[in-house]
Protein backbone atom coordinates (compact mmCIF):
# COMPACT_ATOMS: atom_id res chain seq x y z
CA UNK A 1 0.00 0.00 0.00
CA UNK A 2 1.35 3.46 -1.17
CA UNK A 3 -0.51 7.06 0.30
CA UNK A 4 -0.11 10.05 -1.21
CA UNK A 5 2.09 12.93 0.99
CA UNK A 6 2.69 16.68 0.38
CA UNK A 7 6.48 16.80 0.27
CA UNK A 8 8.87 19.16 -1.01
CA UNK A 9 11.72 18.09 -3.18
CA UNK A 10 14.02 18.41 0.74
CA UNK A 11 10.92 16.86 2.14
CA UNK A 12 10.55 13.66 -0.54
CA UNK A 13 14.29 13.06 0.33
CA UNK A 14 14.37 13.01 3.90
CA UNK A 15 11.52 10.49 3.93
CA UNK A 16 12.92 8.40 1.54
CA UNK A 17 16.01 8.30 3.89
CA UNK A 18 13.44 8.42 6.87
CA UNK A 19 12.26 4.87 5.52
CA UNK A 20 15.67 3.52 4.23
CA UNK A 21 17.27 2.66 8.28
CA UNK A 22 19.93 4.72 7.51
CA UNK A 23 22.52 3.93 10.26
CA UNK A 24 24.77 7.10 10.35
CA UNK A 25 23.78 10.67 8.30
CA UNK A 26 26.51 12.93 8.79
CA UNK A 27 25.60 16.62 7.98
CA UNK A 28 25.98 20.15 7.58
CA UNK A 29 22.96 22.59 6.83
CA UNK A 30 23.23 24.83 3.57
CA UNK A 31 20.71 26.60 1.45
CA UNK A 32 18.80 25.10 -0.50
CA UNK A 33 19.22 21.46 1.34
CA UNK A 34 18.59 22.45 4.68
CA UNK A 35 14.55 21.36 4.87
CA UNK A 36 17.15 17.67 4.26
CA UNK A 37 18.98 17.90 7.34
CA UNK A 38 16.49 20.09 9.45
CA UNK A 39 13.44 17.42 8.86
CA UNK A 40 15.43 14.37 9.02
CA UNK A 41 16.93 15.97 12.61
CA UNK A 42 13.26 16.39 13.44
CA UNK A 43 12.92 11.99 13.20
CA UNK A 44 15.68 11.56 15.03
CA UNK A 45 14.73 13.86 17.81
CA UNK A 46 10.89 11.92 17.77
CA UNK A 47 12.80 8.73 18.15
CA UNK A 48 11.19 7.72 14.03
CA UNK A 49 14.50 7.05 13.54
CA UNK A 50 17.30 5.00 15.12
CA UNK A 51 19.78 6.87 13.21
CA UNK A 52 23.06 8.25 14.48
CA UNK A 53 23.21 11.75 13.52
CA UNK A 54 26.41 13.44 13.31
CA UNK A 55 26.26 17.50 13.53
CA UNK A 56 29.88 17.89 11.73
CA UNK A 57 31.57 21.70 11.88
CA UNK A 58 31.80 21.82 7.95
CA UNK A 59 31.19 19.63 4.83
CA UNK A 60 34.44 18.70 4.52
CA UNK A 61 33.78 16.89 8.12
CA UNK A 62 30.33 15.57 6.61
CA UNK A 63 32.31 13.52 4.47
CA UNK A 64 35.15 12.42 6.45
CA UNK A 65 32.54 11.16 9.01
CA UNK A 66 30.75 9.15 6.50
CA UNK A 67 33.34 7.46 4.73
CA UNK A 68 34.65 6.61 8.47
CA UNK A 69 30.95 5.08 8.77
CA UNK A 70 30.90 3.65 5.43
CA UNK A 71 33.80 1.87 5.89
CA UNK A 72 32.73 -0.13 8.75
CA UNK A 73 30.11 -1.27 7.49
CA UNK A 74 27.21 1.40 7.95
CA UNK A 75 24.12 2.38 5.49
CA UNK A 76 25.07 6.16 5.53
CA UNK A 77 23.52 9.54 4.15
CA UNK A 78 24.34 13.07 3.89
CA UNK A 79 23.43 15.77 1.79
CA UNK A 80 24.71 19.74 0.31
CA UNK A 81 24.86 21.94 -2.10
CA UNK A 82 27.29 24.95 -3.88
CA UNK A 83 29.66 25.75 -1.64
CA UNK A 84 29.25 22.96 0.57
CA UNK A 85 29.99 20.21 -2.23
CA UNK A 86 32.98 22.37 -3.27
CA UNK A 87 34.25 21.74 0.53
CA UNK A 88 33.63 17.96 0.34
CA UNK A 89 35.57 17.63 -3.15
CA UNK A 90 38.84 16.13 -1.66
CA UNK A 91 36.66 13.66 0.19
CA UNK A 92 34.20 12.75 -2.56
CA UNK A 93 37.08 11.06 -4.43
CA UNK A 94 38.22 8.85 -1.40
CA UNK A 95 34.57 8.10 -0.67
CA UNK A 96 34.34 6.74 -4.20
CA UNK A 97 38.20 5.72 -4.36
CA UNK A 98 37.56 3.60 -1.07
CA UNK A 99 34.74 2.36 -2.42
CA UNK A 100 32.29 3.37 0.18
CA UNK A 101 28.49 3.18 -0.38
CA UNK A 102 27.38 6.50 0.46
CA UNK A 103 24.41 8.02 -0.36
CA UNK A 104 23.81 11.96 -1.06
CA UNK A 105 21.05 14.24 -1.86
CA UNK A 106 22.63 17.57 -3.98
CA UNK A 107 20.29 20.11 -4.08
CA UNK A 108 22.21 22.11 -7.36
CA UNK A 109 22.84 25.80 -6.71
CA UNK A 110 25.32 27.96 -8.02
CA UNK A 111 28.81 28.33 -6.58
CA UNK A 112 30.43 31.81 -5.74
CA UNK A 113 31.14 34.48 -6.61
CA UNK A 114 28.90 36.66 -6.87
CA UNK A 115 27.21 34.79 -4.32
CA UNK A 116 24.11 33.54 -4.99
CA UNK A 117 21.61 30.77 -3.19
CA UNK A 118 19.56 29.26 -6.71
CA UNK A 119 19.65 26.62 -9.09
CA UNK A 120 22.61 25.66 -11.78
CA UNK A 121 24.45 22.63 -11.93
CA UNK A 122 27.79 24.20 -11.57
CA UNK A 123 28.10 22.29 -8.28
CA UNK A 124 28.00 18.59 -9.40
CA UNK A 125 29.60 19.69 -12.92
CA UNK A 126 32.54 20.38 -11.15
CA UNK A 127 33.03 17.35 -9.12
CA UNK A 128 31.71 15.09 -12.50
CA UNK A 129 34.87 13.15 -12.26
CA UNK A 130 35.19 11.92 -8.79
CA UNK A 131 33.81 8.46 -9.47
CA UNK A 132 30.44 8.72 -7.47
CA UNK A 133 26.87 7.57 -9.32
CA UNK A 134 25.27 10.86 -10.29
CA UNK A 135 21.72 10.62 -11.04
CA UNK A 136 19.28 13.85 -11.36
CA UNK A 137 15.50 14.06 -10.87
CA UNK A 138 13.18 16.33 -12.68
CA UNK A 139 10.65 16.51 -9.34
CA UNK A 140 10.31 15.05 -5.95
CA UNK A 141 8.66 12.12 -6.67
CA UNK A 142 11.72 10.97 -8.94
CA UNK A 143 14.01 12.17 -5.99
CA UNK A 144 11.72 9.69 -3.46
CA UNK A 145 11.99 7.09 -5.61
CA UNK A 146 15.73 7.03 -6.91
CA UNK A 147 16.95 7.70 -3.10
CA UNK A 148 15.49 4.39 -2.24
CA UNK A 149 16.38 2.84 -5.68
CA UNK A 150 19.90 4.39 -4.52
CA UNK A 151 21.31 2.57 -1.52
CA UNK A 152 20.29 -1.00 -3.06
CA UNK A 153 22.46 0.65 -5.77
CA UNK A 154 25.22 1.59 -4.01
CA UNK A 155 25.16 -1.08 -1.09
CA UNK A 156 25.00 -4.07 -4.07
CA UNK A 157 28.54 -5.86 -3.16
CA UNK A 158 29.30 -5.75 -6.97
CA UNK A 159 28.95 -1.84 -7.44
CA UNK A 160 30.51 -0.53 -3.99
CA UNK A 161 30.04 3.44 -5.01
CA UNK A 162 28.61 6.49 -3.41
CA UNK A 163 25.45 7.99 -5.49
CA UNK A 164 24.45 11.90 -5.65
CA UNK A 165 20.51 12.12 -5.77
CA UNK A 166 20.36 15.84 -7.59
CA UNK A 167 17.68 18.08 -7.78
CA UNK A 168 17.36 21.71 -9.03
CA UNK A 169 17.52 24.29 -5.78
CA UNK A 170 14.63 25.83 -4.39
CA UNK A 171 12.57 24.65 -8.17
CA UNK A 172 12.38 21.42 -6.71
CA UNK A 173 13.92 21.43 -3.24
CA UNK A 174 11.13 23.70 -1.76
CA UNK A 175 8.20 23.16 -3.92
CA UNK A 176 5.37 21.10 -2.75
CA UNK A 177 4.12 18.55 -4.48
CA UNK A 178 1.84 15.29 -4.03
CA UNK A 179 4.28 12.58 -3.81
CA UNK A 180 3.28 8.44 -3.92
CA UNK A 181 5.60 6.62 -0.72
CA UNK A 182 5.92 3.56 -0.15
CA UNK A 183 4.78 1.58 3.33
CA UNK A 184 7.67 1.78 6.01
CA UNK A 185 7.76 -1.83 5.44
CA UNK A 186 7.75 -2.13 2.05
CA UNK A 187 10.66 0.33 1.87
CA UNK A 188 12.49 -1.78 4.44
CA UNK A 189 12.08 -5.06 2.49
CA UNK A 190 13.20 -3.28 -0.63
CA UNK A 191 16.52 -2.05 0.69
CA UNK A 192 16.79 -4.48 2.82
CA UNK A 193 20.23 -4.17 5.26
CA UNK A 194 23.26 -3.87 3.86
CA UNK A 195 25.79 -6.76 3.93
CA UNK A 196 29.28 -5.27 3.66
CA UNK A 197 32.20 -7.07 1.50
CA UNK A 198 34.96 -5.97 3.43
CA UNK A 199 35.23 -3.65 6.25
CA UNK A 200 36.87 -1.98 9.58
CA UNK A 201 37.18 -4.94 12.18
CA UNK A 202 39.10 -5.17 14.44
CA UNK A 203 38.85 -8.84 14.78
CA UNK A 204 39.92 -9.24 11.03
CA UNK A 205 42.13 -6.05 10.79
CA UNK A 206 42.58 -4.74 7.04
CA UNK A 207 44.61 -1.90 5.57
CA UNK A 208 42.50 0.86 3.82
CA UNK A 209 44.07 3.99 2.72
CA UNK A 210 47.71 2.93 2.20
CA UNK A 211 50.07 5.05 0.42
CA UNK A 212 50.43 3.31 -3.57
CA UNK A 213 52.97 4.78 -5.39
CA UNK A 214 54.08 4.17 -9.07
CA UNK A 215 53.69 0.35 -8.96
CA UNK A 216 50.01 -0.48 -8.43
CA UNK A 217 48.15 3.20 -8.08
CA UNK A 218 47.21 3.30 -11.82
CA UNK A 219 45.81 -0.55 -11.45
CA UNK A 220 43.10 0.62 -8.70
CA UNK A 221 42.45 3.81 -10.86
CA UNK A 222 41.64 1.32 -14.03
CA UNK A 223 39.80 -1.10 -11.87
CA UNK A 224 37.87 2.06 -10.37
CA UNK A 225 36.86 3.22 -14.02
CA UNK A 226 35.80 -0.31 -14.20
CA UNK A 227 33.68 -0.68 -11.60
CA UNK A 228 31.72 2.35 -12.13
CA UNK A 229 30.93 1.49 -15.73
CA UNK A 230 29.86 -2.47 -14.09
CA UNK A 231 27.45 -0.45 -11.95
CA UNK A 232 24.86 -0.09 -15.33
CA UNK A 233 23.90 -4.06 -14.26
CA UNK A 234 22.76 -3.35 -11.02
CA UNK A 235 20.74 0.12 -11.67
CA UNK A 236 18.55 -1.83 -14.54
CA UNK A 237 17.73 -4.75 -11.92
CA UNK A 238 17.07 -2.45 -9.67
CA UNK A 239 15.40 -0.12 -11.60
CA UNK A 240 13.19 -3.23 -12.50
CA UNK A 241 12.43 -4.21 -8.79
CA UNK A 242 11.29 -1.25 -8.49
CA UNK A 243 8.72 -1.30 -10.82
CA UNK A 244 7.69 -4.32 -9.69
CA UNK A 245 7.11 -2.65 -6.14
CA UNK A 246 5.73 0.67 -7.52
CA UNK A 247 4.68 0.39 -11.25
CA UNK A 248 6.92 3.09 -11.85
CA UNK A 249 9.60 2.70 -14.82
CA UNK A 250 13.03 4.24 -14.17
CA UNK A 251 16.04 3.70 -15.96
CA UNK A 252 18.78 5.65 -17.60
CA UNK A 253 16.95 7.98 -19.73
CA UNK A 254 13.77 9.22 -19.73
CA UNK A 255 12.28 10.08 -23.46
CA UNK A 256 9.02 11.87 -24.95
CA UNK A 257 7.98 12.08 -28.13
CA UNK A 258 11.08 10.78 -29.64
CA UNK A 259 9.46 7.80 -31.74
CA UNK A 260 9.15 10.22 -34.99
CA UNK A 261 11.10 13.56 -33.47
CA UNK A 262 13.16 15.20 -35.90
CA UNK A 263 14.65 17.53 -33.52
CA UNK A 264 15.14 17.50 -29.61
CA UNK A 265 16.31 18.52 -26.60
CA UNK A 266 18.40 16.81 -23.96
CA UNK A 267 18.85 18.29 -20.60
CA UNK A 268 19.22 17.12 -16.93
CA UNK A 269 16.44 17.85 -13.78
CA UNK A 270 13.50 19.53 -13.98
CA UNK A 271 14.03 21.51 -16.75
CA UNK A 272 12.93 18.71 -18.91
CA UNK A 273 9.18 18.92 -17.09
CA UNK A 274 9.08 22.11 -18.68
CA UNK A 275 10.47 21.01 -22.23
CA UNK A 276 7.80 18.22 -22.00
CA UNK A 277 5.29 20.05 -21.80
CA UNK A 278 6.51 22.47 -24.41
CA UNK A 279 7.01 19.54 -26.96
CA UNK A 280 3.37 18.55 -26.31
CA UNK A 281 2.10 21.46 -27.58
CA UNK A 282 4.09 22.01 -30.25
CA UNK A 283 3.66 18.38 -31.54
CA UNK A 284 -0.40 19.31 -31.22
CA UNK A 285 1.41 21.41 -33.92
CA UNK A 286 2.76 18.91 -35.80
CA UNK A 287 5.75 20.03 -34.87
CA UNK A 288 8.23 16.76 -34.69
CA UNK A 289 9.71 17.43 -31.21
CA UNK A 290 10.65 15.24 -28.53
CA UNK A 291 12.94 15.28 -24.97
CA UNK A 292 15.65 13.08 -23.82
CA UNK A 293 16.28 13.60 -19.79
CA UNK A 294 18.87 11.36 -18.58
CA UNK A 295 18.38 10.18 -14.93
CA UNK A 296 21.65 8.87 -14.77
CA UNK A 297 24.18 10.89 -15.53
CA UNK A 298 27.47 8.93 -14.38
CA UNK A 299 28.23 6.48 -15.44
CA UNK A 300 27.17 8.22 -18.73
CA UNK A 301 24.67 6.19 -20.79
CA UNK A 302 26.07 6.35 -23.83
CA UNK A 303 24.11 3.04 -25.10
CA UNK A 304 20.63 4.34 -24.30
CA UNK A 305 20.95 7.69 -25.46
CA UNK A 306 22.19 6.53 -28.44
CA UNK A 307 19.19 4.15 -28.92
CA UNK A 308 16.62 7.44 -27.86
CA UNK A 309 18.50 9.20 -30.81
CA UNK A 310 16.12 6.93 -33.10
CA UNK A 311 16.09 9.58 -36.40
CA UNK A 312 16.74 12.99 -34.87
CA UNK A 313 18.43 15.10 -37.29
CA UNK A 314 19.27 18.26 -34.92
CA UNK A 315 19.56 18.16 -30.69
CA UNK A 316 19.88 20.68 -28.80
CA UNK A 317 21.91 20.06 -25.40
CA UNK A 318 21.20 22.31 -22.76
CA UNK A 319 23.37 23.06 -20.06
CA UNK A 320 22.72 24.25 -16.71
CA UNK A 321 26.39 25.14 -15.97
CA UNK A 322 29.37 26.87 -17.99
CA UNK A 323 32.22 24.84 -18.63
CA UNK A 324 34.75 27.82 -19.14
CA UNK A 325 37.16 27.88 -21.44
CA UNK A 326 35.72 24.40 -23.23
CA UNK A 327 34.09 24.18 -26.64
CA UNK A 328 30.89 23.41 -24.76
CA UNK A 329 28.98 22.78 -21.46
CA UNK A 330 29.92 19.20 -19.49
CA UNK A 331 26.58 17.73 -20.65
CA UNK A 332 27.24 18.64 -24.43
CA UNK A 333 31.01 17.67 -24.38
CA UNK A 334 29.82 13.97 -23.04
CA UNK A 335 27.11 14.13 -26.00
CA UNK A 336 29.13 15.39 -28.86
CA UNK A 337 32.29 12.58 -27.50
CA UNK A 338 29.76 9.96 -27.16
CA UNK A 339 28.27 10.87 -30.54
CA UNK A 340 31.49 10.82 -32.33
CA UNK A 341 32.40 7.48 -30.52
CA UNK A 342 29.53 5.74 -32.09
CA UNK A 343 30.76 7.40 -35.83
CA UNK A 344 26.81 8.91 -35.89
CA UNK A 345 26.51 12.10 -37.55
CA UNK A 346 24.11 14.41 -36.11
CA UNK A 347 23.61 18.03 -36.04
CA UNK A 348 24.37 19.54 -32.31
CA UNK A 349 24.11 22.73 -30.42
CA UNK A 350 24.34 23.56 -26.78
CA UNK A 351 22.99 26.09 -25.13
CA UNK A 352 24.09 27.22 -21.52
CA UNK A 353 21.17 28.67 -19.94
CA UNK A 354 19.90 29.42 -16.22
CA UNK A 355 22.80 29.99 -14.11
CA UNK A 356 22.27 31.49 -10.73
CA UNK A 357 18.60 30.49 -10.75
CA UNK A 358 17.98 32.57 -14.10
CA UNK A 359 14.45 31.34 -15.02
CA UNK A 360 14.08 29.03 -17.86
CA UNK A 361 10.72 29.65 -19.43
CA UNK A 362 8.24 28.08 -21.76
CA UNK A 363 8.98 30.33 -24.40
CA UNK A 364 12.77 29.90 -24.35
CA UNK A 365 12.33 26.17 -24.89
CA UNK A 366 9.80 26.55 -27.58
CA UNK A 367 13.04 28.86 -28.93
CA UNK A 368 15.35 26.55 -28.90
CA UNK A 369 12.65 23.83 -30.22
CA UNK A 370 12.38 26.00 -33.45
CA UNK A 371 15.98 26.94 -33.79
CA UNK A 372 16.27 23.03 -33.37
CA UNK A 373 13.64 22.22 -36.33
CA UNK A 374 15.19 24.86 -38.51
CA UNK A 375 18.94 22.79 -37.92
CA UNK A 376 16.86 20.04 -38.96
CA UNK A 377 15.53 21.46 -41.93
CA UNK A 378 19.09 23.14 -43.27
CA UNK A 379 21.45 20.91 -41.58
CA UNK A 380 23.33 24.20 -40.44
CA UNK A 381 24.13 24.79 -37.13
CA UNK A 382 24.62 28.69 -37.03
CA UNK A 383 25.93 28.65 -33.58
CA UNK A 384 27.45 25.63 -31.71
CA UNK A 385 27.50 27.13 -28.65
CA UNK A 386 25.00 29.91 -27.26
CA UNK A 387 23.82 31.07 -24.02
CA UNK A 388 19.81 31.79 -23.70
CA UNK A 389 17.81 33.96 -21.35
CA UNK A 390 21.05 36.18 -20.65
CA UNK A 391 20.66 40.22 -21.10
CA UNK A 392 23.76 41.47 -23.64
CA UNK B 1 60.12 -7.83 -4.62
CA UNK B 2 58.07 -8.99 -7.51
CA UNK B 3 59.16 -8.25 -10.91
CA UNK B 4 57.14 -5.47 -13.45
CA UNK B 5 55.64 -8.50 -15.08
CA UNK B 6 54.63 -10.67 -11.95
CA UNK B 7 52.93 -7.92 -10.09
CA UNK B 8 48.97 -8.43 -10.30
CA UNK B 9 46.76 -6.38 -12.25
CA UNK B 10 43.92 -4.48 -11.83
CA UNK B 11 41.52 -7.34 -12.38
CA UNK B 12 43.00 -9.30 -9.66
CA UNK B 13 44.07 -6.68 -6.87
CA UNK B 14 42.21 -6.19 -3.77
CA UNK B 15 39.33 -3.00 -4.54
CA UNK B 16 40.16 0.22 -3.22
CA UNK B 17 43.68 -0.82 -2.46
CA UNK B 18 42.97 -2.26 0.61
CA UNK B 19 45.56 -4.17 2.15
CA UNK B 20 43.91 -7.89 3.16
CA UNK B 21 46.39 -9.06 5.75
CA UNK B 22 48.04 -6.95 8.48
CA UNK B 23 51.40 -6.05 9.12
CA UNK B 24 52.66 -5.68 5.64
CA UNK B 25 55.22 -2.85 5.75
CA UNK B 26 57.46 -5.16 7.49
CA UNK B 27 57.74 -6.34 4.06
CA UNK B 28 58.39 -2.55 3.05
CA UNK B 29 62.42 -2.38 3.48
CA UNK B 30 62.99 0.86 4.21
CA UNK B 31 66.56 1.32 4.94
CA UNK B 32 67.40 1.56 1.53
CA UNK B 33 66.19 5.47 1.52
CA UNK B 34 69.37 6.18 3.90
CA UNK B 35 72.34 8.66 2.85
CA UNK B 36 73.66 8.18 6.44
CA UNK B 37 74.11 5.02 8.43
CA UNK B 38 74.47 5.40 12.04
CA UNK B 39 77.32 3.28 13.48
CA UNK B 40 77.62 2.36 16.81
CA UNK B 41 80.76 2.07 18.93
CA UNK B 42 79.39 -1.05 21.38
CA UNK B 43 82.42 0.10 23.88
CA UNK B 44 81.53 3.66 24.38
CA UNK B 45 77.44 2.70 24.49
CA UNK B 46 75.98 3.00 28.13
CA UNK B 47 72.86 1.50 27.41
CA UNK B 48 70.79 4.44 28.20
CA UNK B 49 68.46 3.66 25.60
CA UNK B 50 67.82 7.31 24.59
CA UNK B 51 68.59 6.28 20.72
CA UNK B 52 65.88 3.73 21.27
CA UNK B 53 63.44 5.94 22.71
CA UNK B 54 64.15 8.74 20.02
CA UNK B 55 64.30 6.52 16.83
CA UNK B 56 61.05 7.67 14.93
CA UNK B 57 60.64 4.64 13.25
CA UNK B 58 61.88 0.90 15.25
CA UNK B 59 65.26 0.32 14.34
CA UNK B 60 66.97 0.18 17.11
CA UNK B 61 67.21 -3.01 18.83
CA UNK B 62 67.74 -3.59 22.34
CA UNK B 63 70.63 -6.15 23.36
CA UNK B 64 71.51 -7.44 26.84
CA UNK B 65 74.36 -4.90 27.20
CA UNK B 66 74.15 -2.35 24.05
CA UNK B 67 71.97 -1.39 21.18
CA UNK B 68 72.13 -2.66 17.38
CA UNK B 69 70.50 -0.68 14.14
CA UNK B 70 68.30 -2.66 12.41
CA UNK B 71 70.06 -1.69 8.88
CA UNK B 72 66.42 -2.75 6.88
CA UNK B 73 64.37 -0.26 8.31
CA UNK B 74 66.47 2.72 9.48
CA UNK B 75 66.41 5.53 7.10
CA UNK B 76 69.40 7.42 8.58
CA UNK B 77 67.83 10.75 9.84
CA UNK B 78 70.43 10.60 12.55
CA UNK B 79 68.29 11.61 15.73
CA UNK B 80 70.07 8.75 17.27
CA UNK B 81 73.41 10.28 16.83
CA UNK B 82 72.38 13.61 18.05
CA UNK B 83 70.77 12.34 21.01
CA UNK B 84 73.19 10.04 22.30
CA UNK B 85 74.96 11.33 25.76
CA UNK B 86 78.16 9.76 25.25
CA UNK B 87 78.72 10.40 21.14
CA UNK B 88 78.92 6.81 20.97
CA UNK B 89 77.04 6.70 17.04
CA UNK B 90 78.86 8.58 14.21
CA UNK B 91 76.80 9.04 11.21
CA UNK B 92 78.75 7.75 7.93
CA UNK B 93 77.98 8.16 4.25
CA UNK B 94 76.38 5.28 2.44
CA UNK B 95 78.75 3.91 -0.11
CA UNK B 96 76.51 2.07 -2.70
Amino acid sequence: MSKIMGLTGDGAIAYAVKQSSVDVVAAYPITPQTLIVEEFSEFVHNGEVHTEFVCVESEHSAMSACVGASLTGARVFTATASQGLALMHEIMYIASSLRCPIVMGVVNRALSAPINIHCDHSDMMGSRDCGWIQIYGENAQEAYDWVVQAFKIAEDPSVLLPVTMNIDGFILSHSLEGVEVLDDEDVKRFVTTRKPVLRVDPDKPITVGALCLTDYYFETKRQQFEALEETTKVIDRVNKEYKILTGRRYGFVDSYGLEDAEAAILCLGSTAGTAKTVAGELRSQGKKVGVIKPWVYRPFPREEIMKALGGLKALAVLDRSCSFGAPYGALCSDVVGMLYQNGKELNVFNVIYGLGGRDMTPFDIEAIFNEALEVAETGLVKEPLKFIGVRE
Amino acid sequence: MLSEEDKPGWKTIPIAGILLEPGSAMKYKTGDWRAFRPIIDQDKCINCLLCWIYCPDAAITRLEKFVDVDYDYCKGCGICANECPVKAITMVEEKR
